[in-house]
């Protein structure tokens, strides 16, 4: 079993190192898909969620309570629901995307969304109780004050979106549901590395996992640079 | 409780009045009965101990909080134009000059005039030539002097400060009491809460003392610091406060 695991370790360094065309174009295909989603989420996502801490409505909590909940959003429900809807009988369907990547990023979108809006919505939410009199007193409004306030948290809101990217590139349950896992054209880390595992080829899984870890790696590299420049200590309030 | 007589009011224009006004947070009379006339000119220095209304009077002069008996009175045909300045000032993560050009912009001041209002006010504050730092990385003085540039710009008719100096020390206290000071000196109406009644002393026309939400007397500053007839309600404050008598 130790030997079995040793090997398949020796064969994921050679693929890594040897830059496998197959494996890069796994990987390539997954940062794609899920930086694409982030962007999306965070520009509707961090606007929504300032706005959400700024504003204030009949139904608030109730609509902050729903947002903090789907944060537990699980990633095969959204990927059931996104096929659902964009499945030929789905009142999306005309559209023709499923089992394509743009599915993919729909769904990696809608899954992070939540973290976005509600880690956003936090950190603002904090700075608007600390500072949002003066900047009423300044002449801004509803809109203004969320807009100024993710300008002035900008470095932590980094963080969030770094959060939310590491979410997306680690799931699994909904870009296979809506995704097909299709070799070369929707396979990404995650799907490729179930797939291989139950064919039992476990050098290019150990690979990938191992590409996978570096990614998520990265990125908590990235997070605690920020932090340590001074941009976490709202996004270490947000996240807590 | 007895209030003192009103000060007599002057010819120049008024600013703001309350008329009995009032605010309440929930089960709390944070305010009440207040009476007050706030014209051109004035220096209003606002005494009392903590929680004896001074902030929330602020607020509610300046429309931050809903209260009743509140009316702004149009200058020249327009709008009051008012600006606060706060115990500790929220500057955004951005450079002092950007802090000052966003404070224009919110109040839709033209573009083609906010370079050179901000420039301006920078200058008169003596951070003209650090208008590229990032504001958060100022002095404690220094970023209330940039909070001053801030409200200066905006050219007010009124400013509100809410113990403007509390977090200063000595020096970067004085040369922000001598921005005040060039503030009203253009003719911009001062009002101010201060648990420093040397402060009061020396930026004030008038001062009025606040106890339990209520303004109990509103006094020229002489009077009010006259030592050999303090006034009645505030007699009890005043004993053993004051550093010159």
């Amino acid at each position: 079993m130790g030997g079995g695991f040793a090997d398949s370790l020796r064969a994921a360094w050679a693929l890594v190192t040897g830059f496998d065309a197959r494996l890069a174009e796994i990987v390539g295909l997954s940062l794609g898909v899920s930086a694409s989603a982030c962007a999306l989420a965070a520009g509707f996502g961090m606007a929504a969620g300032a706005w959400l801490a700024v504003a204030r409505f009949p139904g608030h909590r109730a609509v902050v309570a729903a947002l903090n909940t789907l944060l537990a959003l699980p990633s095969v429900v959204v990927g059931l629901v996104v096929y659902l809807l964009l499945s030929r009988s789905g009142p999306l369907g005309a559209f023709g995307i499923l089992f394509t990547t743009r599915a993919m990023v729909v769904a990696q979108t809608i899954l992070v969304l939540p973290v976005v809006a509600a880690l956003t919505r936090q950190l603002i939410a904090d700075a608007w109780r600390g500072n949002g009199e003066q900047l009423r007193s300044m002449g801004a409004g509803v809109v203004a004050s969320a807009a100024l306030l993710l300008l002035h948290e900008r470095l932590a809101l980094v963080t969030v979106v770094l959060t939310a990217f590491g979410r997306a590139i680690s799931e699994v349950g909904a870009v296979m549901i809506v995704g097909g896992n299709i070799d070369g054209v929707t396979r990404v880390m995650t799907t490729a590395i179930a797939l291989e595992t139950s064919k039992g080829d476990l050098p290019l899984a150990l690979a990938l996992g191992l590409l996978l870890l570096a990614v998520v790696g990265l990125i908590n590299l990235l997070v605690a640079a920020l932090q340590g420049n001074g941009g976490g200590a709202g996004a270490r309030k947000a996240l807590a | 409780m007895k209030r003192d007589e009103p000060v007599l009011a002057g010819p120049a224009p008024r600013l703001l009045t309350l008329k009995n006004a009032g605010v309440r947070f929930g089960e709390v009379q944070a305010l009440e009965g207040v009476d007050l006339t706030l014209r051109r000119g004035d220096r209003l220095a606002l005494v009392g101990a903590n929680g004896a209304g001074k902030t929330t009077l602020l607020r509610l002069l300046h429309g931050l909080v809903a209260g009743s008996g509140r009316t702004a009175h149009a200058v020249d045909g327009r709008p009051l134009v008012a600006a606060m300045l706060f115990q500790r000032p929220f500057l955004l993560h951005l450079s002092v000059r950007m802090n000052v050009l966003l404070a224009l912009w919110l109040r839709r001041v033209p573009k083609a005039e906010r370079a050179a209002r901000c420039a301006r006010a920078l200058q008169r504050v003596g951070l003209g030539a650090l208008a590229e730092r990032p504001a958060r990385t100022l002095s404690g003085g220094q970023q209330q002097r940039l909070a001053l540039a801030r409200a200066w710009a905006l050219q007010p008719d009124i400013l509100f400060l809410d113990e403007p100096t509390a977090s200063l020390d000595p020096s970067a206290r004085r040369e922000v009491e001598n921005l005040i000071e060039q503030l009203a000196a253009d003719g911009v109406t001062l009002v101010f809460s201060t648990h420093n009644l040397g402060q009061a002393k020396r930026l004030a026309s008038r001062v009025a003392y606040l106890e339990a939400g209520r303004m109990l007397t509103d006094l020229p500053c002489d009077l009010f610091f006259d030592t050999r007839q303090p006034p009645s309600a505030a007699a009890a404050f005043l004993a053993g406060e004051l550093p010159w008598a």
